[in-house]
């Protein structure tokens, strides 16, 4: 999120949209129901479903599932008609301006495909999607924003058919509720009015998920309320920690801090740099991550210490690559699995026999390796996917191993929230039996691992064996006699690895062993050492930022600037610098995030996006500072599937066509796998109704921890399946009637709820009836099935263009009573 | 003290049910075993093991749809049928706070408490045969100076917890109106709303029957007779029963 949880409460209206807030993240709607009482914030929900959330919206849209970006294109196309963009914010911080080369086509004109479509390829040579540049390398403007080749035309030419009438026809959403829509939000591009946007993965889990982002990431630029009090993106992410995880680069194309895991062809230090370092020719762009290089190298010293030295390229090439042009992302990763080409697996804190799209195809997959590693609370389908439904223990010959684990409550160490506030933990009770926190389990593996690497030497044994490893004082062996996650997090925060008597950036001296007080401090010549870049200033040696608790509150904003620390550098509202005009003053006074004391000729407020003077001003720069060109990106060149969203149906629709584009029916980029289990259908009318799956306040992920908390499974004991009253009265079906829901890959039986929270839509002339199924379910427990299984066995194996999230918010299925 | 009670705003409750949690987890309540009956409310009633619970409504009408979210546990009356029928003092209204609260050591699991109740509360242990068994407001916790589990744990303040009459005054400065306000007394649980209490499946003119407070007085004085067995006060309580039902 750009804010944290409590800037809901600055907010003018607030559009809950591809999520259930108040369902998944109830905290949240403390904040958002102060704005409405205290403020006369509006919320707004648009979702398939009336959620608990929509239960407390001033305004209700239901909308068919996968088609969020012709409601976001109409709200775009709403915005610019009617001139209600913040045209000041547009101007100077966005590339609204912006000529693109006279090459690059819409999909208007070329059928549905931007230019550059390789048919073959199913991908874009991305050539043509960049802007026209002047003598000295920056983009040519037209401040005007008439040019017909400016970003801001182009978007206009590419929404212009996304009429409130097309809107209404395809999302199957009325017309009135739309347009009351569009004028609510858009009546925040003043400058005294923000929007925050609270979403999660009704957005993201479909083939065209980025570009559902993308969409809004567009709608907040043009109203200018990114780095404004109460104008979030507000990602609601769905793990405690999942923010810590990311962060700490746990996914497979990132190290921590979000650099770039390397390929193989990026062969040394010097080419991992020079390719992954952006540059930049617009003077008064800070393009922060022109300082990837210090931030790679302290990397690597935090590693390998002494180890990693100038000569060796700090032990680069003990980093593990990537081929190139290989994606190892969950649905290839299972693919693959799928295909036997994957001996070992460690499923860590996670239950994928439930928690990815298409179950089954994920537990024949379980079937095909040769060793399991099951870290977890609980035993659950997947550590005992060899005796679960339609599996034959006898023919399977998977060795699986369980480590129990401890909860978060049993250690100590920190959580880092979806506001990217880092809140460190204290340990409330010990581990039950022979449980292990993860660290102590993974220290464990690391000291065996090493020891046979020492004894049997192997392939390549250096990138272990010299790891640095000093979390705790070491026995004759080297074994650590006690795992410090103090040592840990110091680690990441990062140190000086030798004396520097004058610093180059702030002047002063630090001696060896010192914790480095920010990133902006990290060099790249060695002489310091940091296990994530983001958390510098987190644990230095004034003490645990991260263990504050202080309740001050100076703006009133809710920054509560001393609770906790942030990332980066505790910035509670990024992009901060965008909520100021270019002479530094608040846009809205009313809610200042920071301002410019000309007096004293620095920022006063949260932590300003870097220190540099206001835009205006001599040395003034740009606020989007993680861009090479300092603005915010209404042209998404850097996408696999277009620099604009476009509508594209979902894999399985209803429909047998792209109501917009006839020639693309789905994303044309979209991975589409081909063994025999990734069957997939669309305008079938063995499966004529659209499936959804979701998750409720009372159950968390596949419920591994939560079906076994009987207060818990007391409130929501079984699997159930949403339907609307007419669909009911079809097929006979009464609410508590046993049914099955089927899809082309598998039949899950579910106890009906018939509700009225569920309409049938008609939709280009169709009548559409939703099936919505909450996934928290497996065999595994209760014991005696009672709880039905998971409803991912009904969802494909397909992804996101981009980052492969499995859509599994809108696919084809049947029910029948059972 | 003052009157101490509780705020309950449907309107800003989010159906989240950490009420239902935070009540048992304080009250180490065991979870039953349920079966979804083709709704999101359970369990589907108040019992020995569930003091509090939300129900779910779902209203259509002119004004449109909406799904409420209503705390259904007892009331805490000012002038508590329970306590008026109650042959054995089992029941008994706080004098400090209000709060209506029970020791068990003395119920006699006559069963004369639940028809007597306007609001159809007290519900009995051992599978319904055994004691009284109700919300008592966290009695405990309000003595230690703690807010009752249900109002600490809830994330909007749709259960509030504090002096009756602020509570009050405040809801109606907010332009509520108020369930509960004089009724029995006045509830000590009173409920701010924005439309009728219909809407709210709230019943809309809860009575106690004139016999109570006949009946309580005959079975207490049976009581103070020591050739009165328990058995005996337990078939007359049951036959009140049956008047006060009338």
């Amino acid at each position: 999120m750009t804010s944290p949880w409590n800037d809901f409460k600055n907010s003018d209206v607030i559009l809950n949209m591809g999520g259930n807030t108040a369902e998944n993240h109830p905290i949240s709607m403390k904040w958002i129901m102060k704005a409405k009482e205290e403020r006369g914030a509006k919320l707004i929900v648009v979702d398939p479903r009336f959620t608990r959330t929509a239960a407390k919206a001033d305004l209700y849209v239901p909308i068919r599932p996968g088609t969020d970006i012709v409601f976001l294109g109409g709200l775009i196309k709403y915005i610019i008609d009617n001139n209600l963009y913040f045209r000041d914010y547009v101007i100077n911080y966005t590339d609204a301006s912006f000529l693109v080369d006279p090459n690059f086509k819409l999909p208007d004109e070329l059928d549905g495909v931007f230019s550059g479509y390789d048919e073959k390829k199913r991908s874009y040579d991305r050539s043509t999607w960049k802007f026209q540049l002047d003598e000295s390398g920056i983009p040519k403007k037209d401040e005007t924003l008439q040019d017909p080749r400016c970003v801001f035309q182009l978007l206009k030419k590419h929404f212009s058919r996304y009429t409130i009438d097309v809107v209404s026809n395809i999302t199957g959403a009325p017309k009135d509720k739309i347009e009351e829509a569009y004028r609510i939000i858009a009546s925040t591009g003043k400058p005294d009015k923000t929007c925050s946007i609270s979403y999660a993965m009704g957005w993201t889990q479909h083939t065209v998920g980025s570009q559902n982002i993308r969409a809004f990431a567009i709608i907040q630029l043009l109203l200018g309320n990114i780095g404004m009090a109460g104008g979030g993106f507000m990602a609601q992410r769905g793990e405690s920690n999942v923010q810590g995880s990311t962060d700490e680069g746990l996914l497979f194309h990132i190290l921590t801090g979000y650099n770039p895991t390397p390929v193989a062809s990026d062969v040394d230090l010097k080419t991992y740099i020079e390719k992954y370092t952006p540059k930049t020719k617009e003077p008064k762009s800070l393009n922060w991550l022109a300082n990837r290089p210090k931030y790679i190298v302290s990397y690597l010293k935090a590693l390998y210490g002494d180890k990693a030295t100038k000569d060796n390229d700090f032990c680069y090439s003990y980093l593990p690559k990537r081929e190139d042009g290989k994606n190892y992302s969950w649905l290839y990763l299972f693919d693959d699995m799928y295909k036997g080409n994957i001996k070992g697996f460690f499923a860590w804190g996670q239950n994928p026999a439930c928690s990815g799209g298409n179950s089954i195809k994920t537990r024949q997959a379980l079937a095909k390796l040769d060793w399991l590693v099951c870290v977890n609370l609980w035993d659950n389908e997947t550590a005992s996917f060899w005796k679960g439904p339609g599996m034959d223990p006898k023919k399977i010959k998977t060795e699986v191993f369980f480590l129990p684990a401890a909860s978060s409550v049993e250690k100590e160490g920190s959580i880092t929230n979806s506001s990217r506030l880092l809140q460190w933990r204290y340990k409330a009770v010990n581990p039950p039996g022979k449980c292990m926190p993860d660290a102590e389990i993974i220290n464990e593996l690391y000291f065996r691992v090493k020891k046979l690497y020492e004894k049997e030497k192997g392939a390549f044994p250096e990138p272990i064996i010299h790891l640095t490893w000093n979390y705790g004082e070491k026995d004759k062996n080297g074994k650590i006699k006690h795992f410090d996650i103090h040592k840990v997090a110091k680690e990441m925060n990062g140190y000086f690895t030798e004396d520097i008597a004058v610093h180059p950036i702030d002047k002063k001296s630090y001696k060896k062993g010192q914790q480095v007080p920010s990133f902006v401090l990290l060099r790249d010549d060695g002489s310091t050492a940091c296990g994530n870049w983001l958390l510098c200033g987190s644990y230095t040696d004034a003490g645990n930022m991260m263990a504050r608790r202080g309740k001050e509150d100076p703006t009133g904003l809710g920054l509560y600037s001393n609770w906790a620390w942030a990332w980066p550098l505790n910035r509670r509202i990024v992009y901060n610098r965008a909520s100021v005009d270019p002479q530094g003053n608040p846009w809205d006074p009313k809610r200042a995030v920071i301002k410019w004391d000309a007096v004293n000729n620095r920022w006063v407020g949260d932590v300003p996006d870097g220190p540099q003077p206001p835009l205006a001003m001599e040395g003034g720069k740009l606020p989007f500072i993680m861009k090479p060109l300092g603005v915010g990106a209404i042209f998404g060149s850097g996408l696999s599937d277009g620099p604009f969203p476009t509508h594209y149906e979902p894999l399985e629709c209803p429909f047998q066509e792209n109501p917009l584009y006839k020639k693309h029916r789905i994303n044309p980029t979209v991975k589409l796998f081909e063994t025999e289990s990734d069957v997939f259908v669309y305008c079938d009318t063995r499966y004529p109704y659209v499936g959804t799956t979701y998750r409720v306040t009372e159950h968390w992920q596949t419920g591994v921890m939560t079906r076994h908390k009987d207060w818990l499974l007391e409130m929501e004991p079984q699997i159930f399946a949403e339907i609307d009253p007419v669909l009911a009265k079809e097929k006979g079906i009464k609410s508590g009637d046993k049914v099955i829901v089927s899809s082309a890959r598998g039949k899950i039986w579910a106890i009906a709820i018939v509700t009225p929270r569920l309409q049938p839509i008609k939709v280009m002339g169709q009548t559409i009836h939703i099936v919505g199924l909450p996934w928290h379910y497996g065999w595994r427990w209760p014991k005696d099935g009672s709880g039905g299984d998971s409803a991912n066995i009904l969802t494909p194996s397909v992804g996101d263009a981009n980052v492969m999230t499995p859509e599994s918010k809108a696919f084809m299925v049947n029910i029948e009573k059972a | 003290m003052a009157r101490k009670g509780l705020l309950i705003t449907p309107d800003i409750c989010i159906g989240c049910r950490a009420c239902q949690v935070a009540c048992k987890e304080w009250n180490q309540l065991p979870a039953s075993k349920t079966k979804n009956n083709g709704t999101h409310e359970n369990p589907p009633d108040l019992d020995a093991n569930n003091f509090n619970r939300i129900r779910f409504i779902e209203h259509a009408d002119t004004k449109g749809f909406r799904w409420l979210f209503v705390s259904h546990r007892c009331m805490h009356c000012g002038e508590p049928a329970c306590v008026q029928i109650c042959p054995v003092g089992a029941l008994i209204k706080d004098k400090e706070t209000g709060i209506v609260y029970y020791d068990k050591n003395i119920c006699i699991a006559c069963h004369a408490c639940k028809p007597a109740c306007p609001f159809d509360i007290p519900r009995y242990d051992q599978g319904g045969k055994g004691k009284i068994a109700k919300c008592h407001l966290c009695i405990d916790r309000v003595r230690a100076g703690l807010t009752p589990a249900c109002a600490k744990t809830c994330p909007t303040g749709s259960i509030k917890y504090g002096d009756r009459d602020t509570l009050i005054k405040e809801a109606k400065a907010k332009g509520f109106k108020l369930y509960g306000e004089t009724d029995f007394g006045g509830l000590g649980v009173v409920f701010a709303l924005k439309d009728s209490p219909k809407i709210y499946q709230l019943a809309e003119n809860p009575r106690i029957s004139e016999s109570v407070a006949f009946w309580g007085s005959v079975l207490r004085t049976l009581v103070g007779r020591s050739s009165s067995t328990t058995s005996f006060i337990k078939y007359l309580a049951h036959k009140s029963t049956e008047e006060v039902k009338k």
